[in-house]
């Protein structure tokens, strides 16, 4: 019961002092809660920097889990016939019922533009593919379904393509023509952004609209891969199973390797470490300027309230209690800062200016991350802790009548 | 038994470089519940040192102090404190009350100290205090809103509120006009008498100690009882502190 009302007690005399002062708890206080914002701004910004990275490394190789496979003959280097490796694929993705799978080879195409015929870059892909490799869309669409189906194969161009071509409405649904057995129209229905970088066009073709069009001499030209996303955890195990049932279907002949190659099968070291590490860090390095601040302000202030704090003594508040109340006092005052300061920092990375910034181009923009605010109000009630930490040892070793007569 | 017994008290202070300062020297005293004491001496006779003592703010380099027939020796440190808080109440001179608070929550501070009902009942508990007083209307004035005697009677007030056994009074109307002084006397008196309460009024006013059942003289360290009349004899400037 005693320890109960005192800690009441303490929160209420904390609170009546905070109040009291408020103008200047308010200025010690914006120091901290700056701190504060900026921590949490840093760790929230750093977790959309980290989902950025991830996406964009997702972009390049696949999510975790993608399987990269891959038949060939050890002694001549040659793989497979298509057909024969794509039943194989397709009957093994069948048996483990995974969705999510693509195959994905790489050719050039020429085409004719306004200016000319050149060639273009051509990634030839399962409609999964867009999903697995978050490939983004700046217009219209990914391919769908009924794609598959059209007489006029649907193609997927990049940005420097589409403005090659004068960056026609899809509405009017632009066609270009394709070499292969005979020319072939097809139809842009989406279009990729290209990075500043990306000065070359490039497209992306159904692999049933290719199988269609092209020449066998062409096509034996052109080696896919295929490619499998599978739940992280079942990785392994479907890394063993599925080597085994493709070289099964192939025969002795043939090997085949599954590897990953998504950017946690790097190495078991977090690839994001050191961003979170420096993020870490600037962070820490802002609170602990902030703290003291409010370390030198406190010290300041309580040796101006000596002669209060022996009147309370004088009540019969014991030692540990003025100590309790001290560092109630500064606790109390950062985690109303810290409770600012977070607010703040989700007005700041949740405004629009920030948004376009730093979230664009993220196909999932993650929530405000929980877990800073939650390590920005945790840091509020350390740093008040620590800050109050001096203040409240200075007025445990007043001395009663002395500090009366102050 | 005596609430107050000091038996032999002294106070030394060692000083660097120099002959160690003997502040009281022998010192007998007994309090008893209900008492009215005077303590009169000029300055630097010790009487801030008794207080202290009287108070258990420190501790006697030599002799025996009981508070309730406990030798002061057997308290821990937290144990004197909540006893000062329960059982002993502190008037000062300069009032000090606390800044940017209203009288109300003034008298309310002590009890913040105070466990259980008390605690929870302390706003209850100071109004009522404050009306004893005289205060009732004055409940949400702050301390620089009130007059010099308003001010001592809100701390009159403070040092009653938890019902204390003994009230130290360290130069009650010091800061105070005569009239105003005799008034704040008047009013400790009466509360301190119908509470029961042991009363320690220490001052250099012989007119604030004469008010006292019985008298005592600090000089230089060694504490003596003397007559009202010696007392009184002091005010009329006859004789000296």
């Amino acid at each position: 019961m005693r320890l109960w009302t005192g800690f009441v007690g303490s929160v209420v005399e904390a609170w009546a002092e905070l109040r009291i002062h408020r103008t200047r708890v308010l200025l010690s206080l914006i120091g901290v809660a700056v701190a504060v914002a900026a921590l949490t701004g840093i760790v929230a910004l750093g977790a959309i920097a980290q989902q950025s990275q991830i996406e964009t490394m997702e972009r390049q190789s696949g999510r975790p889990a993608t399987l990269m496979i891959s038949t060939y003959n050890p002694v001549t280097g040659q793989t497979p016939d298509a057909v024969e490796l794509g039943e194989a694929f397709a009957s093994t993705m069948d048996r483990y019922a995974i969705t999510w799978h693509s195959r994905n080879a790489y050719t050039n195409m020429q085409i004719q533009f306004p200016d000319g015929v050149r060639d273009v870059q051509t990634q030839v892909v399962d409609r999964e593919f867009g999903v697995m490799h978050r490939v983004r869309i700046e217009h219209g669409d990914w391919f769908s379904a009924v794609d598959a189906e059209r007489l006029a194969p649907a193609v997927i161009v990049n940005e420097y393509f589409w403005n090659l071509l004068g960056s026609p409405a899809l509405s009017t649904h632009p066609t270009i023509s394709l070499p292969g057995r005979e020319p072939t129209t097809a139809v842009i229905t989406g279009v990729t952004p290209s990075p500043p970088f990306e000065e070359y066009p490039s497209m992306f073709l159904l692999t049933s609209a290719w199988d269609r069009i092209v020449s066998p001499e062409m096509k034996a030209q052109t080696y896919p891969s295929y490619e499998a996303w599978v739940p992280l955890e079942l990785a392994d195990q479907l890394t063993v199973l599925i080597q085994r049932d493709i070289s099964g279907a192939l025969g002795t002949d043939w090997q085949t390797d599954v590897l990953r190659n998504d950017y946690l099968s790097y190495s078991d070291e977090d690839p994001l470490l050191f961003l979170k590490i420096l993020v870490t860090g600037v962070a820490v390095l802002i609170l602990l300027l902030g703290a003291l601040g409010l370390v030198n302000i406190s010290l300041v202030t309580v040796r101006h309230r000596i002669r209060e704090i022996g009147i309370r003594r004088s009540f019969g508040a014991t030692a540990g209690r003025v100590f309790f109340a001290v560092m109630m006092e500064s606790v109390v005052a950062t985690v109303v800062a810290g409770v600012a300061g977070v607010a703040l920092a989700v007005l700041v990375v949740k405004s629009p200016w920030v948004v376009e910034f730093v979230a664009a181009g993220i196909d999932d923009p993650p929530a405000f991350p929980i877990e800073a605010a939650f390590i920005g109000l945790a840091s509020s009630v350390v740093v008040g802790a620590l800050a109050g930490l001096l203040p409240a040892l200075v007025a445990v070793r007043v001395k009663v009548i002395d500090a009366i007569r102050y | 038994m005596s609430l107050l017994r000091l038996q032999g008290v002294t106070r030394t202070v060692e000083l660097p470089d120099a002959e160690p300062l003997h502040i009281l020297r022998g010192v007998d005293l007994t309090v008893d519940v209900g008492d009215h004491v005077s303590v009169v001496g000029r300055s630097g006779s010790g009487k801030s040192t008794l207080l202290n003592l009287l108070g258990l703010l420190d501790s006697p380099t030599s002799g025996n102090l009981e508070f309730d027939g406990v030798p002061l020796g057997r308290l821990s440190g937290a144990e004197r404190d909540r006893r000062r808080g329960t059982d002993i109440g502190f008037i000062f001179q300069q009032f000090n009350l606390l800044g940017g608070r209203t009288a109300l929550e003034n008298v309310m501070t002590p009890l913040l100290y105070a466990p259980g009902k008390q605690f929870w009942r302390r706003e209850r508990l100071a109004a009522e205090m404050l009306d004893k007083v005289g205060l009732g209307a004055r409940l949400a004035s702050m301390p620089e809103q009130l007059s010099g005697g308003e001010q001592q009677r809100v701390a009159i007030a403070r040092a009653l509120v938890r019902g204390p056994r003994l009230i130290l009074a360290d130069e009650p109307t010091g800061a105070l006009d005569i009239d105003t002084g005799a008034a704040v006397m008047t009013l400790l008196d009466d509360v301190a008498e119908s509470s029961g309460a042991a009363l320690i009024t220490i001052t250099h006013d012989p007119n604030v100690a004469a008010l006292a059942r019985r008298h005592y003289r600090l000089d230089k360290g060694v504490l003596t009882e003397v007559d009202v009349n010696r007392v009184l004899s002091l005010a009329e400037g006859v004789g000296t502190l």
